[in-house]
């Protein structure tokens, strides 16, 4: 029998490229793992006790922690999430259930280009539109730009998850003489509600690492704030700063954070993605 | 009868609340049209004074009041092209991979640690490039790069910060992007096209490459536009690791600066009102480039999802 040296070389060549696409696939993971996995070792030495419940010290003064940006993190992420989930969720509900022209298709057009706009234009936005006329940075200016990035994530992943709820459940509703706009609260937005807490968690997953709409809106803060028109340390902000700063013992406060908010985005992230992928929803960025 | 007429004239409550989820709808439209707004406005000053001028000189000097986007402008579009040339061939790689020869196990495990990926806040990227990136292109990389500065990419010092290590950053973070979306429409691909390649003696990578990236072509050109997208306006991770110098060069080592970390850098500095609305101007010239590229992407999925049915992005 006669060898066919053409074929074999066809085969060959195509075994590289497939070897090729496992090593592309190996680097991606190998990267994540580098990525966490140095993370987590610079951090875990520089995180403690006091990293959780101190005041930043100044420079040179060892110690100190950024209870403060931890805190001040959560509040202007809640505070953005109480302005985009109640807009967001009832646009979904629009869009989903009502919306069949041409107006619920400019507005689904309009949030996913929305949805690709810079974190860092968000924040000029914020800044233009709240600290210009408040003439002071603020929590409240950080909040505006978060929430202008979460409204077009919670839109497109609530819509979707209504969309999963099967059409045999409005029926049967209707079927019994309930009105739409019932069947909508009472049937509709109960079925999806595990769906859509875990679509608006993965909306604050993804907004509450980001800095750069932070940086001159709710700008920092070395003490206390609980007031939402004053300038207000977050963690995000907090990491940039010392990361950037020539003293080692900022940047090993920058680590620290680094681990904190890593562990805070991924465990969000994590929960809600394994809930979704259980419930068999389809995954979503 | 008369009753029932008369009722029907009050407003059910159907439309209201229609009425009010159509509101919130509208208010998505609205405020959108306020970033707009907010945005052009506020960068009136610098285009009163430079016009458009503003995009195509190249000195940027707060201290003589001259403003000029044209370094930032291509800091910009240099990393993204870099991170891109980078990353397209790895996310197919990646795309194939999960799509094709991946047992289910794996595919669904090596998938979910990718998009992790994306997840990973963009300062914790910044962080590592500045610590860990930076120092070893500058002692191992860099170096004998520089030995082929007979070229116009490798002139310059090796510094460890610059076009180069914004670029590898950047195409680590855009890598989930494009391969995930890739994957997505490699599958959508039908089994009989694949079955149909090896009925005609094609091996598995032939398969591959003449029918399963042909075929999900128009999925692939959003994916990479997405991802060009993301690139673009990424901020806090090129701002860290790109030196920060407003020039123009071609050179991989050279240090530079982007649209976004000029915005980053200079906002709370800048007390000269002039500054501020020059770096508005180039937030809004962001903006219109992701406006643009957005719904490029976007017109391309609606293409896509017309003529195959395929993965919703």
């Amino acid at each position: 029998m006669k060898t066919d040296f053409r074929y074999i070389r066809r085969k060959v060549f195509g075994t590289m490229m497939l070897g090729l696409s496992l090593l592309a696939a190996l680097a991606a993971v190998s990267m994540l793992f580098w990525i966490l996995g140095y993370t987590f070792v610079k951090g875990i030495s520089a995180v403690n006790l006091d990293f959780f419940t101190k005041l930043p010290t100044p420079v040179g003064v060892p110690g100190g922690g950024l209870a403060n940006s931890i805190v001040g993190s959560i509040i202007v992420v809640g505070m953005a999430a109480m302005m985009a989930i109640p807009v967001g969720i009832a646009t979904a509900i629009y869009l989903s259930e009502y919306g069949r022209g041409a107006f619920a298709s400019t507005v689904r057009f309009v949030s996913d280009v929305l949805a690709g706009v810079p974190a860092i234009v968000a924040g000029i936005v914020a800044y233009a539109l709240v600290v210009t006329r408040m003439h002071r940075f603020s929590a409240f200016s950080g909040s505006v730009s978060l929430a202008l990035l979460m409204l077009p994530i919670i839109i497109r992943s609530s819509e979707e998850i209504f969309r999963t709820v099967p059409d045999t459940l409005r029926e049967a509703s209707f079927a019994l003489g309930v009105p739409k706009w019932k069947t909508i609260l009472s049937i509709v937005l109960k079925t999806a509600s595990g769906g859509l807490v875990t679509g608006t968690i993965l909306a604050i997953a993804r907004v509450g690492g980001e800095a750069a709409p932070l940086l001159f809106t709710s700008f920092s803060n070395s003490f206390w704030n609980f007031n939402p028109g004053q300038p207000i340390a977050t963690l995000p902000v907090d990491l940039f700063n010392y990361s950037i700063s020539p003293y080692r013992d900022w940047q090993q406060k920058a680590w620290a954070a680094a681990l904190v908010l890593v562990g805070m985005v991924l465990v969000l992230n994590i929960s809600a993605r394994l809930y979704l992928a259980r419930k068999g929803f389809k995954r979503n960025g | 009868m008369a009753e029932r007429l008369s009722r029907k004239k009050i407003i059910s409550p159907e439309k209201i609340f229609m009425g009010m989820t159509a509101i919130f709808s509208l208010s998505v439209l609205l405020i959108s049209a306020l970033v707009v707004y907010e945005l052009f406005s506020a960068s009136e000053p610098t285009f009163h004074k430079f016009g458009f001028k503003f995009l195509i000189t190249k000195d940027w000097d707060p201290v003589q009041k001259v403003y000029g986007a044209l370094p930032f402008i291509w800091g910009t579009f240099y990393t993204s092209f870099i991170a891109l040339l980078i990353a397209l061939p790895v996310s197919l790689g990646i795309a194939i991979f999960l799509s094709e020869l991946a047992p289910a196990w794996l595919r669904s495990s090596v998938g979910f640690l990718i998009e992790l990926l994306a997840a990973i806040p963009s300062l914790i990227f910044g962080l590592w490039g500045l610590f860990v990136l930076s120092p070893l292109l500058q002692q191992y990389i860099e170096p004998p790069l520089s030995n082929l500065s007979f070229l116009p990419f490798f002139t310059g010092y090796p510094l460890g910060l610059g076009f180069l290590n914004a670029g590898l950053l950047l195409a680590v973070m855009i890598i989930p992007t494009i391969s995930s979306i890739s994957r997505d429409v490699m599958y959508t691909v039908p089994a009989n096209q694949r079955e149909g390649g090896l009925a005609l003696g094609m091996t598995r990578w032939e398969v591959v490459s003449k029918v399963v990236i042909p075929n999900s072509r128009s999925g692939i050109l959003g994916a990479v536009v997405l991802g060009l997208g993301r690139a673009l306006g990424e901020t806090m991770a090129v701002t860290m690791v790109i030196g920060n110098t407003p020039q123009f060069s071609l050179s991989l080592l050279d240090p530079g600066y982007t649209i976004s970390s000029a915005i980053a850098n200079q906002f709370t500095e800048a007390f000269d009102k002039l500054q501020i609305s020059a770096l508005i101007e180039l937030g809004l010239i962001l903006f219109v480039i992701s406006v643009i590229i957005n719904a490029f992407a976007k017109l391309l999925m609606f293409r896509m999802n017309r003529f195959s049915g395929g993965a919703r992005i």
